[in-house]
Order: structure tokens, then C-alpha cells, then sequence
């Protein structure tokens, strides 16, 4: 019984074709030629070692950024709307690698609560926001880190009139939060291993957290160390507030791509290196024309009078100098923004290079 | 002649019609399907994890007010998301029920013949209503914070009440086991209250003589287990909360984010309830009140008895919508940092697990079930006082 319906589909199939098997045959060809047309096109797509960030980049003549966009010293646009910060510079340096010229991005405020679905839907093409690398976020969010711009730790603000000297002495205390942070976590945990209790008050944004703190809603604000000295600019007294000295946590900030552009992240990544080394080696803003007739072979490597390195990236061999030439190196923005020329005056701490006690390293261009 | 076209049967068309919904069904659930099935391949594609698998993970962070036991170090993200669910019917519930009240007051209000009262009335309801949520609801907030005293400089009220800006703080009962006699002698005066508004109703048919049935219920439901209360030597007691080195701690706390919010949503939603209220009672006609006047009711009596039962069936259905408004609304408490569902749930867990797509699917169905259960009550109240038609 089963036999029968495909012997009759057989027939018929064979009376067709001796129809119309010119035509049919013609048809063949012409879509297997096709799908054989697009495999091929496929196939160079995954093997050529271009990005499609980086083309949709070029293409578009603009890097899009994720930024803080209300954080002093990291992120935020000055009364004229031109953006200032640490994490800015890393995408000013990231559009002079590409187009030789800093300015040609376009910042996106974000807050920690949007910031990672913005580069998964690909809204951004970087997420440079002091943003904490940790291994969930790294394994289970479709995005990669690429490198730590700023290693930093989790403190506590309050206000002097509390007569407060240390984190382990709030026991029962209100702390006002940012939601979406690793900074909610990681208050829970300190006051629960050291047996204290306390008030937990999170709010959506930073910007609301600290207007609270301000007015007294709670008697302590916490987040990084490093926003501390940003957010305690804003508040409406200033001199009335110290940062506690206890570091609760680690917070290695750095920015992050989309997973599976494995070139972009490369380039992501050798443009914060490239800043790094450019210290090491003394380049700076200003002599980095002069050293352009250096003999020293790490100097001649890293500014592409030597080598080739900026080419498998897609980008120029003279990269790293169109970085340096636009932003300087990793000290010089450091200063600038955060440092002894910023009001924030943050010391380099463990962003010292590890040639001086701190935990900056770039690895070798070679 | 048989050529003329005959109409369906009407077996044919029923067929007919429940084959096209079926494959409306059909077409709908597919796309539902299809659509989910593709954003678990991009999700994949993406490296991002998905499945609710999340769920029962520990949560790790705070929530500033919890209705069921909660704590960082070991509650679930599930247990998190009962939080604020939670914390969202609260206000919802409060907020309602407060909404109509002051809806119903400022609406028969602006009906007053008081010109001062009308346009008091009027006064509020254009103010209230033109003016968006959200501002009302960071105006409350920021009225509340900044007007409130610091710790040190706290008010106490009498009986234990402490104010500040850190909320209000209230002394919490605590019960004693004698206290089940009260809770038996609340249950007796409630049943003998309903016992008597069966004999009073029964008394009136018969009769046409009403009792003062509210105040003789109010008097026994209050009254005796007060009594009682007293008579026993006091099965309550009560934990005072203390002014402690940063916070008051111990009793009943209300935030100022809950206090603020839900006083925002209520004003602002009884600005549209009076008006749903006025709408209703001027649909009745004047010819019921003349008829009721002539029978020689009282204007108080006429409005309880008369108008207001006739107004609700008209009343009903908006009011309805303005409850699953204010319900909705309730979600603008993440501005201010309530704990509500949107806050908690759609907001930390969604950050820490990194599962937007399964946190939002779930935050939706959860608004979409308290909106229905909510209309399917009011439409079966609706049901209740519709006309019967004699």
C-alpha cells in the first residue's frame, strides 16, 4: 500500500521532466551557480581576517561609543557639548586609529542599567563606560572585555559630620546605590561578612543616588573609588564629605565589544597597549613627531616606521601615532582627566606602569 | 430558479466561522512560536545566555522593603521577583483604594451645590490631571525628603511614632496567644453584623421602617473586640522602634519612596475618578431625585440610595480603567528607587543576570495577569449591580 502513492509520484515525475527538461535543467544550473556564488561569498566573509565593526565603522565614517555621559573625569559632555573623560579619550583614540581624526565619534550616554543591551543590539560599536570586568559578564552576556584601562575598587562616601573613619563602622547605616552594578553586590557582601546589617536604597541611575545622598536620604553613597571623587564634585557641599579608605572590591574597568568580532576586539584592545607603551617608552603628544626619527626599534615598531603591524588589523601601519598624535599616551590622559590636571586629582595608584609599582603593563608590539 | 445563489445554511457559516478563528489561532500562535524560536538562535548565536534557568540563583543584592522573608546571601532571584511583585500590589492596593475614596469626594464635590466646595473641586481636578505623573511623583518624593527633619532632629509623636527622613516608623504589634479570643470575638461581631443587615432588610420590606444600620455595625464590630481587649489583660503589646546610631531600627517602617509614590498615584488617579464619578451621576436623570425628593427622602438619603446605585452601573466600566492605570503606573516607582516589580525584577535582576528578553517576557505577563484579574473582578461587579429587569 505504501509503495503506491511514490511509484505514481515517480511516474508522473519522470513524465515531467521529459516535458519540460530543457527548461528545468537551465533553471538548475542557473540556482545551484547562485548557491554556489553566496557559499563562496560566505566563506570569504568568516576567513578574511576583516571585521565587520570595523567596515560598518568605516562605512558609516563614525564610531559610535557607549559612554557614561554624568560621570566627571570618565565620561561627560562640558556646557558646550563637547565630551570630556578618561573612558572618551579611549574612543577618541579608538576613531584616530581608524579615520586620523578624534573627533569623528559620537558618544552615547548610557546608564549601568542600559549599557549592556545597547552593545548586544549593536546600538554602540564600543562600550567604554568604567565598566567592571567579571566573569559572568564575560561568559554569559554575547560581549568581551578587551583590555584594563583603570583598575579601581569599590569605596564608601559619607558625610563628616557623622564622625565616621571607617566602612567597618555603619553597622545599620542607610547607603544609597546604583542598580546594575557590581557595586549592589558587593555591598551586600561586605556588610554580610562582617556581620553588619544596613539599609540598602537603589536607584535606577547614579544621578538619583546621589541626589538622595545629597539630601540625606542616606548617610552613606557607594561606587567605585575613582566616581566617588567625580560624584562628590556635584554634591552641594563638597568640603562637607570624605571618601572612607576601606577598597571593598576589586573593579578592573575596561571596555567591552559584541562577542565574535574577534578582529575588532583585537584592535580595541592594541589601541589601549599602544597608549600604554607609548609611556613606557617616553612618547608623548608632544615629541611624538621627533620620535618618529628614533632609532630605538620598540619606538620604530610601535609608530610603523618599522614592520607592518597595523595592517592585519585592517587599519594603517602609522595607527599608533594617529593615537598619540590625538590623545597622547595612557599617562597624559590619566593626568588630564583624572589626575594631578583634573579637579579630581586621583593619584596612579595601581594605574601606575608596573615599572613603578603599579599593575599597567603593555605588551610588546612586535 | 436553482440558479439564484442560496445562502449558506447556517450550519455552513458556523463551520465557516470557527475555521477561520481556528486558523487565526493557528497563524497567531505561529508567529509566537516562530518568533521565540528565533530569538533563541540569535540569543545563542550571540553568546548570550537564555532559559530561566537563572531563577534559582542566589540574588546577592538588597531590597530596601520586603513583605516575605528576604535576604541577600540566600534568596533566589525568584524569591526577589515575589518581592517586588509584592511590593507592586501594595501600592496598587493602597493606591486604589485611596484613589476612589478621595475620587468619589472631590467628584460628588464638584456636583455640591457649595460654589466654594465645586469649585475647589474643579480646582483639583484640572490641577491634578494636567499635570504629568511623573513630575507629581519625583514632586512627592523630593517635598517629602527635603521637608522632612534629619535623624537627629527627628519627630516623635506620641505613642512611639518617629518621623524623619529616612520614613515613618510605627511601634508593631505583637500578639500574645490570648489574642486569638479577640480575633474569635471580631469574627462574632462581624457575623451578627451581617445577621442584623439581613433582619433590617427583611424589616424594611415588610415594614418600611429602616434601622441605623451602619452605626449599630460599627459599634459592634469595634466595640466588642475593644471591649474584650480591655477586659483581658491586654493581648497586645508593643515593640517601640528606637533612634539608633544612623537609622531608627525596630518597628514598622513606610519609606519615603513608598509614601511618595503612592500619594502621587492616588491624587493623581482621583483626579480622573471624579471626573468618571461626575460623568456617572449626571447620567442619571434629575427625574430620579425629583421622584425621590417627592417621596420625601432626605438629599443625603437620596444620593446613597437613589442616584449613586443607578450611577455606578455608568461608573463601572471607566473606573475600571483608571484602577489598571494606576496599577500600570505603579511601574514609574523605579524613578525614585521603590522596590516595585519593574525596579527589582526588570531592573538589578535583569542587570545581574544579563536575560533581558526572559526578564521583560516575564515582567509583562505579570502586568498582564494582575490587569485581567483586576478587569474580570470589576467586570463581575459590574454584573453584580447591573439592572435586573423585573
Amino acid at each position: 500500500m505504501g509503495d503506491k502513492p511514490s511509484a505514481r509520484l515517480i511516474v508522473g515525475a519522470s513524465g515531467a521532466r521529459l516535458l519540460l527538461k530543457g527548461l528545468v535543467m537551465k533553471r538548475f544550473a542557473r540556482a545551484l551557480g547562485f548557491a554556489m556564488g553566496l557559499a563562496i561569498l560566505l566563506g570569504f566573509g568568516t576567513q578574511a581576517a576583516s571585521s565587520q565593526t570595523l567596515k560598518a565603522v568605516q562605512d558609516r565614517g563614525q564610531l559610535i561609543c557607549g559612554a557614561n555621559g554624568t560621570l566627571a573625569g570618565f565620561g561627560l559632555p562640558d556646557p558646550q557639548g563637547n565630551w570630556t573623560g578618561f573612558d572618551v579619550d579611549f574612543c577618541r583614540a579608538i576613531a584616530a586609529a581608524i579615520f586620523n581624526d578624534p573627533t569623528k565619534v559620537k558618544f552615547v550616554p548610557l546608564t549601568a542599567a542600559n549599557r549592556f543591551t545597547a552593545l548586544q543590539s549593536g546600538e554602540v560599536d564600543v562600550l567604554a563606560r568604567n565598566t567592571t570586568w567579571t566573569m559572568s559578564r564575560d561568559t554569559s552576556l554575547g560581549i568581551d572585555f578587551a583590555a584594563v584601562n583603570y583598575y579601581d575598587g569599590q569605596g564608601f562616601m559619607v558625610r563628616k559630620s557623622l564622625k565616621v573613619n571607617s566602612a567597618l563602622e555603619l553597622n545599620d547605616a542607610a547607603v544609597c546605590v546604583q542598580q546594575g552594578t557590581t557595586t549592589e553586590l558587593n555591598l551586600a557582601d561586605y556588610f554580610r561578612s562582617n556581620n553588619m546589617s544596613l539599609k540598602t536604597v537603589t536607584f535606577a541611575t547614579a544621578d538619583e543616588a546621589v541626589k538622595a545622598y545629597d539630601s540625606s536620604r542616606c548617610d552613606s553613597y557607594t561606587t567605585d573609588s575613582s566616581a566617588l571623587y567625580g560624584e562628590r564634585l556635584r554634591l552641594a557641599d563638597p568640603g562637607a564629605h570624605i571618601v572612607l579608605p576601606e577598597i571593598i572590591s576589586k573593579e578592573p574597568l575596561s571596555p567591552a565589544v559584541r562577542q565574535g568580532d574577534d578582529t575588532w576586539e583585537d584592535i580595541v584592545r592594541w589601541v589601549h597597549h599602544a597608549m600604554i607603551n607609548a609611556e613606557e617608552l617616553g612618547v608623548n603628544q608632544k615629541n611624538v613627531d621627533d620620535m618618529l626619527k628614533s632609532s630605538a626599534p620598540d619606538i620604530r615598531r610601535l609608530l610603523g616606521v618599522e614592520g607592518q603591524f597595523g595592517e592585519p588589523l585592517g587599519l594603517s601601519n602609522d595607527w599608533a601615532y594617529r593615537i598619540i598624535k590625538a590623545v597622547g599616551n595612557y599617562g597624559e590622559s590619566f593626568e588630564r582627566n583624572v589626575g594631578q590636571g583634573s579637579p579630581l586629582k586621583i593619584a596612579r595608584g595601581l594605574n601606575a606602569l608596573w615599572t613603578k609599582g603599579g599593575l599597567q603593563y603593555g605588551l610588546p608590539v612586535r | 430558479m436553482s440558479d439564484i445563489a442560496q445562502p449558506p445554511s447556517r450550519k455552513a457559516r458556523r463551520f465557516g466561522n470557527i475555521a477561520l478563528q481556528a486558523g487565526l489561532v493557528a497563524i497567531v500562535g505561529g508567529i509566537a512560536y516562530a518568533a521565540m524560536v528565533n530569538a533563541a538562535q540569535n540569543l545563542a548565536q550571540a553568546h548570550i545566555a537564555s532559559g530561566f534557568g537563572f531563577w534559582n540563583n542566589t540574588a546577592g543584592f538588597d531590597i530596601s522593603q520586603t513583605l516575605i522573608a528576604y535576604s541577600s546571601s540566600t534568596s533566589t532571584f525568584g524569591r526577589a521577583f515575589w518581592v517586588g511583585l509584592l511590593n507592586t500590589l501594595l501600592v496598587a492596593g493602597i493606591g486604589i483604594a485611596l484613589a476612589t475614596v478621595l475620587g468619589f469626594i472631590v467628584g460628588l464635590g464638584r456636583l455640591s451645590r457649595n460654589w466654594l466646595v465645586a469649585k475647589l473641586a474643579a480646582g483639583y481636578v484640572e490641577l491634578i490631571r494636567n499635570v504629568p505623573l511623573l513630575l507629581q511623583i519625583l514632586f512627592w518624593y523630593n517635598a517629602v525628603l527635603k521637608s522632612l527633619p534629619e535623624l537627629r532632629d527627628s519627630v516623635a509623636f506620641s505613642g512611639g511614632i518617629i518621623l524623619n527622613n529616612r520614613g515613618l516608623f510605627l511601634p508593631r504589634p505583637e500578639f500574645a496567644a490570648s489574642f486569638r479570643y479577640v480575633l474569635i470575638t471580631l469574627f462574632v461581631a462581624v457575623a451578627a453584623a451581617i445577621a442584623l443587615r439581613v433582619w433590617a432588610r427583611r424589616r424594611q420590606e415588610q415594614t418600611g421602617q429602616r434601622a441605623p444600620l451602619l452605626w449599630i455595625a460599627l459599634a459592634l464590630i469595634i466595640g466588642l473586640p475593644l471591649g474584650f481587649t480591655l477586659l483581658t489583660d491586654l493581648p497586645i503589646r508593643f515593640s517601640y522602634p528606637q533612634s539608633g546610631r544612623f537609622n531608627v531600627l525596630g518597628g514598622i517602617e513606610i519609606l519615603p519612596e513608598f509614601a511618595a509614590l503612592l500619594a502621587a498615584l492616588s491624587i493623581y488617579t482621583a483626579a480622573f475618578i471624579a471626573e468618571v464619578v461626575r460623568a456617572g451621576v449626571l447620567a442619571v436623570s434629575p427625574g430620579q431625585t425629583e421622584a425621590a425628593q417627592a417621596l420625601g427622602l432626605r438629599p443625603g438619603t437620596t444620593l446613597r440610595l437613589v442616584v449613586v446605585p443607578q450611577a455606578m452601573r455608568v461608573i463601572v466600566p471607566p473606573l475600571t480603567s483608571q484602577y489598571l492605570n494606576l496599577i500600570k503606573n505603579s511601574s514609574l516607582a523605579v524613578a525614585i528607587g521603590y522596590p516595585d516589580l519593574v525596579q527589582v525584577f526588570a531592573g538589578s535582576v535583569l542587570n545581574i543576570t544579563g536575560q533581558a528578553v526572559e526578564v521583560i517576557a516575564i515582567t509583562m505577563a505579570v502586568y498582564l495577569a494582575i490587569s485581567l484579574v483586576t478587569s474580570l473582578i470589576m467586570n463581575l461587579y459590574g454584573h453584580a449591580i447591573a439592572v435586573v429587569e423585573r
